[in-house]
């Protein structure tokens, strides 16, 4: 192990900014991270090794202790759920021979939950050891078992159980004219930097990620900061279940993303740049490193740049599992090789971002977006659109409908025109913008996708009549509870104070003042957090609870008071240690009403 | 005296301690009995309380009977009052909840040191321990919280008197203890 | 003419680069807080400190004080939002006052005694958490460790070590000590380091000195936090 250790460090040339790739090794390499990897990776990279244990444990793909040699991921997505993921768990723990959440004792084999993986066009999906498997049935599953028996090395297995698909439904502005290689640059330095960021300003483009803050502003600002050592990260850590497309984009318009990357790099005047590549798209991990090898082969990327004495490079870096690193100031967190705890703000990002430096952090989309305008100029963008929201905005489709899949629109368009191209019919409502958005009810489907209507990052999930919609809360609630990252007091123990109270009006114990706290107890979340996981966290029941009260208050029972734990339960263990079963052994969960 | 406000008062997981501290208030307790006359309560022979206006409960929940007992109490006490830490948050009797109940029984009657006859208690009489001891508002509606360990003779009186002059009761910066 | 927002409508000076908590702490205005400490940079994860500028809730600690802000500190939402705040903090852990040495010089009781919080409000997690006994002069009690990281800091700033970090995520957060064995002996902490004093709950104690000073003559027992903390950091602070 030394020598493995060693190696690794010498390659990541000591650097603990590194510590997430180097800990990814150690984790491919023995299924967990061993003791002594931690002492003596703390002695090569200068660390102390509370820090490298705390980015181990703030990481779901990182663990302390050893994990099987297939290690079996499957996305609690309410996308999967909806597809038959619980029972398809069930059926792969049976036939595995392991409980969901241990590792089987022969440790060749575990098994567990994970976040959205971004596959909901394609699931029930999963991961074994990082790689995705998409379209999971029982014979999918009862092939996986008989590979994982006979442990047949991953590269062996088949490769349609790896087969990613794009699914490309509707293409608009952007998806239907990919750009020449080059040609964004060579458009950008024909007609200067400043003339095109000032095109880049008339296109009125917005952040895609969600938050729609102004590119050009963005970029100006950064470049207008006295510190001249920039940085341009491209968040690619697309975690808001139920979106793929930054998936989608970077399998297929990768050149023109990294291409955007440059652009920005260009203008800012930045040397180094970073794809922040979350870990559950680690099968376009080597893809990509092959187009950034391919862009400097063809002098786009490295040393002097299309001869313009420009020098830029780009470097991926895999997340490991953590929802709040799409959260610009986490990611550059752990960008830095640290866990990723959004950062207080002020200062931002533009003026200490990326190891205090001034640094732009844009979406896949973004920076696609921005190379297409530098070629077409921002007149181009603009004119599509609405006031407040310019040019297209692209989906991720999934759920009850026909065809999930990507979807590109002008901003401006109404909900009903998407849900009639994809194939959705008698649809209960939409989860726009994910379990951190809004769920809209069908009555509002003439809404628009817009900034200053609806805002989303790219999710849209349809659901249709056979849906409850309390379950669909139930699994975003349980999902931000996990992945709220603990810095701040209302978020950490909000979100697990909230999945009880809504556990207890689901499960029918609820009683009067019940709904009344859980929205008080929303309110705190969603006012008091730190950031915007916790500031969104509790929108899964405030923007239900605000559209369906009747359905939380019928869930209530009609008396004054139910505990919120199960007594008679309670009584289980003294139960079977004293032998008894009389009445006097029993207790009711709520005393009859005299 | 059909006008006395009627008082209850009982210990569940508890010591009495807060019992005690109420004694506390010593010669104005023939102030308070002018006004107040207790059910069920350590100083009366009442077996059930009935028809009161409020509940003082000690301690936790930490056996069926004791939620039987707070039952009683939500049942017949318009109004309900947690008294004490152990009544508040479980208090000293649920630092058990750290340990398996399992283990606990074990050590108590089978494998202890100097434990002879090593049976688990099973006669139906015995009210049976729950998994964990709670704080009481996890299992009625509470009305007011008494905090302390014990709370002061005088916060008893504050919260009396409240009550009784039909004020809001409120407990004054020093009124408020946790120890 | 010196700069200037407003705390609650009264006029408050604050010179360029201080936070709002520091600018509040100079003019004698008490914001709540246990993670921030006037000698550490602010780490803003407790969120006792929100205030609202301008109808915006920021954490006074971290929030640089800016001309024409309007805060408000003082409020009956902001002090019910911080009560159930820091009873949020009770429920996660396992503060059982009557047990605890520390109790009377606890800030986490203080500022609950503060905020006038009678009861925990929520459900109980009763998590199981360890005691690290194992250091003859320091011990740390985990069921009371709030992550206010004020150890950490104390460890790194202070005393030039770096005997503590906090570790995992969400509820799962917990104390490390920097030894391999993962105890408090094999760390080089010692009774005299700031980080072993400073802890505003009683997580970390020393050993042999409980109960010197008996139960209700203790710090709070008599004095609130809001006076305590200010003649404490007032001048510190207003410098």
């Amino acid at each position: 192990m030394t020598k493995f250790i060693q190696d690794l460090a010498e390659t990541h040339r000591y650097q603990s900014t590194h510590l997430l790739d180097i800990l990814r090794s150690i984790q491919t390499h023995y299924h967990y991270i061993p003791e002594a990897a931690i002492e003596q990776l703390a002695e090569l990279l200068k660390t102390p090794r509370t820090q490298i244990i705390s980015v181990v444990e703030f990481y779901s793909f990182f663990h302390l202790s050893p994990h099987g040699e297939y290690e079996i991921l499957i996305s609690d997505s309410i996308t999967d759920h909806m597809l038959g993921k619980k029972s398809l768990i069930d059926y792969l723990s049976k036939k595995l021979n392991v409980a969901v959440g241990e590792v089987r004792q022969d440790g060749v084999v575990s098994l567990d939950n994970t976040s959205c993986t971004g596959m909901c066009d394609q699931g029930p999906a999963g991961l074994v050891n990082g790689h995705a498997l998409t379209h999971l049935d029982h014979q999918r599953i009862d092939l996986i078992t008989d590979l994982i028996n006979q442990q047949k090395p991953l590269n062996e297995w088949p490769d349609n159980l790896f087969l990613v698909e794009d699914n490309i439904i509707k293409p608009g502005l952007l998806l239907n004219q990919s750009i020449n290689q080059g040609s964004a640059l060579q458009a950008t330095f024909k007609r200067g930097l400043k003339e095109t960021l000032s095109e880049l300003e008339q296109s009125g483009l917005r952040g895609r990620g969600g938050a729609g803050f102004k590119t050009a502003t963005k970029w100006k600002f950064c470049s207008e900061e006295p510190e001249t050592l920039r940085y341009v990260v491209c968040n690619a850590d697309e975690g808001e279940p139920g979106t793929f497309k930054d998936r989608v984009l970077l399998n297929t318009y990768a050149h023109q993303v990294f291409e955007g990357m440059t652009l920005c790099a260009a203008i800012i005047e930045a040397q180094q740049g970073f794809l922040y590549l979350r870990g559950e798209y680690l099968h376009l991990y080597e893809k990509l490193q092959g187009i950034l090898e391919e862009r400097r082969q063809a002098g786009l990327l490295g040393n002097n740049i299309l001869k313009q004495g420009m020098n830029f490079d780009i470097e991926i870096c895999l997340g490991a599992g953590a929802y709040i690193c799409g959260e610009e100031s986490a990611l550059i967190e752990s960008l830095e090789g640290k866990m990723g705890i959004p950062r207080n703000r002020p200062p931002y990002p533009v003026t200490q971002g990326y190891l205090d430096k001034p640094t732009v952090v844009n979406n896949v989309e973004t920076f696609m977006a921005a190379a297409s305008i530098a070629i077409n100029g921002g007149a181009w963008f603009a004119n599509i659109g609405t006031e407040k929201s310019k040019g297209t905005k692209i989906l991720s489709i999934c759920g009850d409908c026909a065809r999930p899949g990507i979807y590109e629109y002008p901003f401006g368009t109404s909900i009903q025109t998407v849900l009639d191209d994809c194939g959705a019919s008698d649809v209960l409502g939409v989860q726009i913008g994910g379990p951190s958005g809004t769920f809209i009810a069908n009555h509002e489907f003439k809404r628009q996708l817009a900034f200053e209507d609806l805002a989303t990052g790219g999710s849209f999930i349809v659901f249709d009549n056979s849906r409850n919609i309390l379950e669909i809360v139930n699994n975003f609630i349980h999902f931000f509870a996990h992945e709220s990252c603990g810095f701040c007091t209302p978020c950490r123990v909000g979100t697990s104070l909230l999945k009880k109270q809504l556990d207890k009006i689901i499960e029918g114990h609820g009683s009067a003042g019940d709904v009344v706290a859980l929205e008080e107890l929303c309110q705190l979340i969603k006012t008091q957090s730190h950031c915007g996981l916790g500031q969104t966290a509790a929108n899964p029941v405030l923007t239900t609870l605000e559209r369906y009260p009747e359905l939380y208050q019928s869930q209530l029972k009609k008396i004054s008071y139910e505990p919120g734990f199960d007594l008679d339960g309670a009584l289980e263990t003294a139960r079977r240690l004293a032998k008894r079963n009389d009445a006097g052994a029993h207790l009711a969960q709520v005393e009859e009403e005299s | 005296m059909a006008n006395k406000i009627r008082v209850a008062t009982t210990s569940l997981a508890g010591c009495f301690g807060c019992h005690m501290s109420f004694l506390d208030i010593d010669e104005r307790m023939l102030q308070l009995v002018e006004h107040v006359e207790f059910d069920r309560s350590p100083i009366t022979d009442i077996e059930h309380c009935t028809n009161c206006d409020i509940g003082l409960i000690e301690g936790g929940v930490c056996n069926s009977e004791n939620v039987h007992v707070l039952r009683e109490f939500r049942k017949n006490c318009k109004i309900l009052v947690a008294v004490g830490a152990c009544a508040i948050n479980g208090g000293l009797p649920a630092m058990r909840n750290f340990i398996p109940l399992e283990e606990c029984l074990n050590e108590a009657y089978l494998d202890g040191i100097g434990v002879e006859n090593p049976q688990i208690p099973s006669d139906p009489e015995l009210p049976l321990l729950l998994d964990k001891v709670r704080p009481i508002h996890e299992v009625v509606k509470i009305d007011y919280f008494l905090p302390g360990c014990p709370p002061s003779a005088d916060v008893f009186w504050k919260f009396l008197t409240d009550l009784i002059e039909g004020r809001e009761p409120a407990l004054p910066y020093d009124l408020v203890h946790y120890d | 003419m010196s700069k200037s927002i407003t705390i609650d409508g009264n006029t408050v000076p604050f010179e360029e680069g201080q936070t709002i908590m520091e600018a509040a702490t100079a003019a004698g205005v008490y914001i709540p807080h246990l993670c921030h400490h006037l000698e550490f940079a602010p780490h803003g994860s407790c969120k006792l400190c929100n205030v609202k500028v301008n109808g915006r809730v920021c954490s006074a600690c971290t929030f640089p004080a800016m001309e024409g802000q309007e805060v408000l500190n003082n409020t009956q939402e902001l002090t019910d939002d911080r009560q159930k705040i820091t009873q949020m903090l009770f429920v996660e852990g396992n503060h059982f006052c009557p047990s605890c040495e520390k109790t009377g010089n606890c800030q986490l009781q203080a500022v609950a005694y503060h905020l006038n919080m009678l009861d925990d409000h929520y459900p109980l997690f009763f998590p199981t958490r360890k005691v690290d006994a194992s250091h003859a002069e320091v011990m740390i009690d985990h069921n009371r460790c709030i992550f206010c990281t004020l150890c950490v800091r104390a460890s790194q700033q202070k005393d030039g070590k770096d005997v503590f970090a906090i570790s995992g995520r969400g509820l799962k957060k917990h104390l490390i000590v920097n030894a391999q064995s993962g105890l408090l002996k094999d760390t080089d902490i010692e009774a005299t380091d700031q980080a072993a004093h400073i802890c505003p709950t009683g997580a970390i104690l020393i050993k042999h000195t409980a109960y010197q000073v008996p139960i209700g003559e203790r710090i709070y027992d008599h004095k609130q936090i809001d006076q305590v903390s200010l003649e404490k950091e007032h001048d510190q602070h207003g410098k």
